[in-house]
């Protein structure tokens, strides 16, 4: 076929296009599976029975917090990296690290003047077994979700992307998580929570490049 | 082949702004201004696209054609705030790293970030006869897709008097040439 041919062949199909595609089809996949994950967290998990008292720590935000603005951050990279040509920029990066930098300048804080008896439980606490793997779950409607937006749209930087969607994913599913989880020491959050961020945002890496292709 | 360079930054940003009003009126529905932007698009990528591949002149018209599928089905990807240089630039370097890496090219690792004004620098507006057979793989969709594809397209046909002849709606005409382009990239991309 002539390049003549196809070019008349796709101003055929010139209808109009609709507007911020990329940051609809986002949101739009986020407010589809963040309810999922809440439906999972509430079934399969529940909320701490305590949460009337627990909402009066600061350390219940904070586990709250420090997740949803990596979330924030990886979602806004994302809605860029799905554009062709878009500049992630500096600035988000950064604040996309921020909040894992300033969890861990507590958590050491709280470690340097304790005592190695106490030392073990802020970091193993009492559920480090499973708190990973429960992030990883809550995070995998969102990761789904992302993935398959993100398949509608055209990102060049497919690990990238990829590893986007997952620290997204992560950072909602550690929210979501904080609800159930009984934890309150800050090692315990810097060491746990962010292993199961980071291991959403690897597996969106590795998944990238296989699932993304345009 | 007829090209012409310049990339003198007056002319790089004379055909930025005239192509991004001609696509931006091509958003909007606009199907003569839409089809002028593309045979221009199509020029410079030809031009863009040469240079680089001078490794395998024949493979130039066939990613010209791929990467003008590619544009359009992802057009909505480009927001007009957004420098279309930068847009098409990053598409037409996607598509032109994939099909080294498919060769198994090296060079795929060469290929510089930073060079996207010169997207717009070539043009060269003869097309050498592409070697995919995309009328071959257009015959490989199914009817729904392929017929409106070939009426509207091929023989010039309106929407309206391609579904009378096809006997569908005119609203499955159009989402069967709408699904028919997506599918007829994935037959390109599987193909490879």
């Amino acid at each position: 076929m002539k390049t003549d041919a196809l070019i008349a062949m796709l101003a055929a199909d010139a209808a109009p296009v609709p507007r911020q595609a990329a940051a609809r089809r986002l949101s739009l996949a986020l407010g589809l599976a963040v309810p999922l994950s809440l439906a999972l967290l509430l079934v399969g998990y529940g909320v701490r029975r305590d949460w009337a008292d627990a909402v009066q720590l600061p350390m219940f935000w904070l586990k709250l917090l420090f997740p949803l603005c990596i979330a924030l951050a990886a979602g806004v990279i994302l809605q860029r990296l799905a554009r062709p040509g878009v500049r992630i920029g500096r600035a988000w990066p950064l604040l996309l690290c921020l909040p894992v930098a300033l969890i861990w300048a507590l958590a050491a804080a709280v470690w340097m003047p304790a005592a190695a008896p106490e030392r073990a439980t802020m970091l193993w606490g009492i559920s480090w077994r499973i708190c990973a793997a429960s992030i990883l779950l809550m995070a995998a409607p969102v990761f789904v979700a992302a993935m398959v937006a993100l398949r509608s749209l055209a990102p060049t930087r497919p690990a990238l992307a990829g590893a986007a969607a997952g620290a997204l994913a992560g950072g909602v599913g550690a929210a979501v998580y904080a609800m159930h989880c009984m934890e309150l020491a800050a090692p315990f959050l810097a060491v746990w929570y962010v292993s199961g961020i980071a291991a959403t945002a690897l597996i969106g890496a590795v998944l990238g490049p296989r699932l993304l292709r345009w | 082949m007829k090209r012409t360079t310049s990339g003198s930054p007056q002319h790089l940003h004379d055909a930025e702004a005239a192509l991004h009003d001609l696509f931006v009126r091509g958003q909007a529905g606009d199907a003569v201004a839409y089809r002028a932007f593309l045979v221009q698009l199509g020029a410079h990528l030809r031009g863009f696209l040469g240079r680089r591949l001078f490794g395998w002149p024949d493979e130039v018209e066939d990613l010209v054609q791929e990467c003008l599928i590619a544009m359009h089905n992802q057009r909505h990807t480009y927001q007009s705030d957004q420098p279309l240089t930068a847009w098409v630039h990053a598409i037409a370097r996607y598509k032109m790293i994939d099909l080294l890496r498919a060769k198994g090219s090296r060079e795929a690792l060469h290929i510089p970030l930073d060079d996207e004004l010169e997207v717009f620098a070539d043009s060269a507006t003869e097309a050498s006869d592409a070697r995919r057979d995309l009328s071959g793989l257009l015959d490989t969709l199914p009817d729904r897709h392929r017929l409106p594809i070939v009426h509207v397209k091929l023989e010039g046909l309106s929407i309206a008097e391609a579904a009378e002849k096809t006997g569908m709606s005119e609203s499955a005409v159009k989402v069967g040439i709408h699904r028919g382009l997506k599918a007829l990239m994935q037959k390109i991309k599987d193909a490879r």
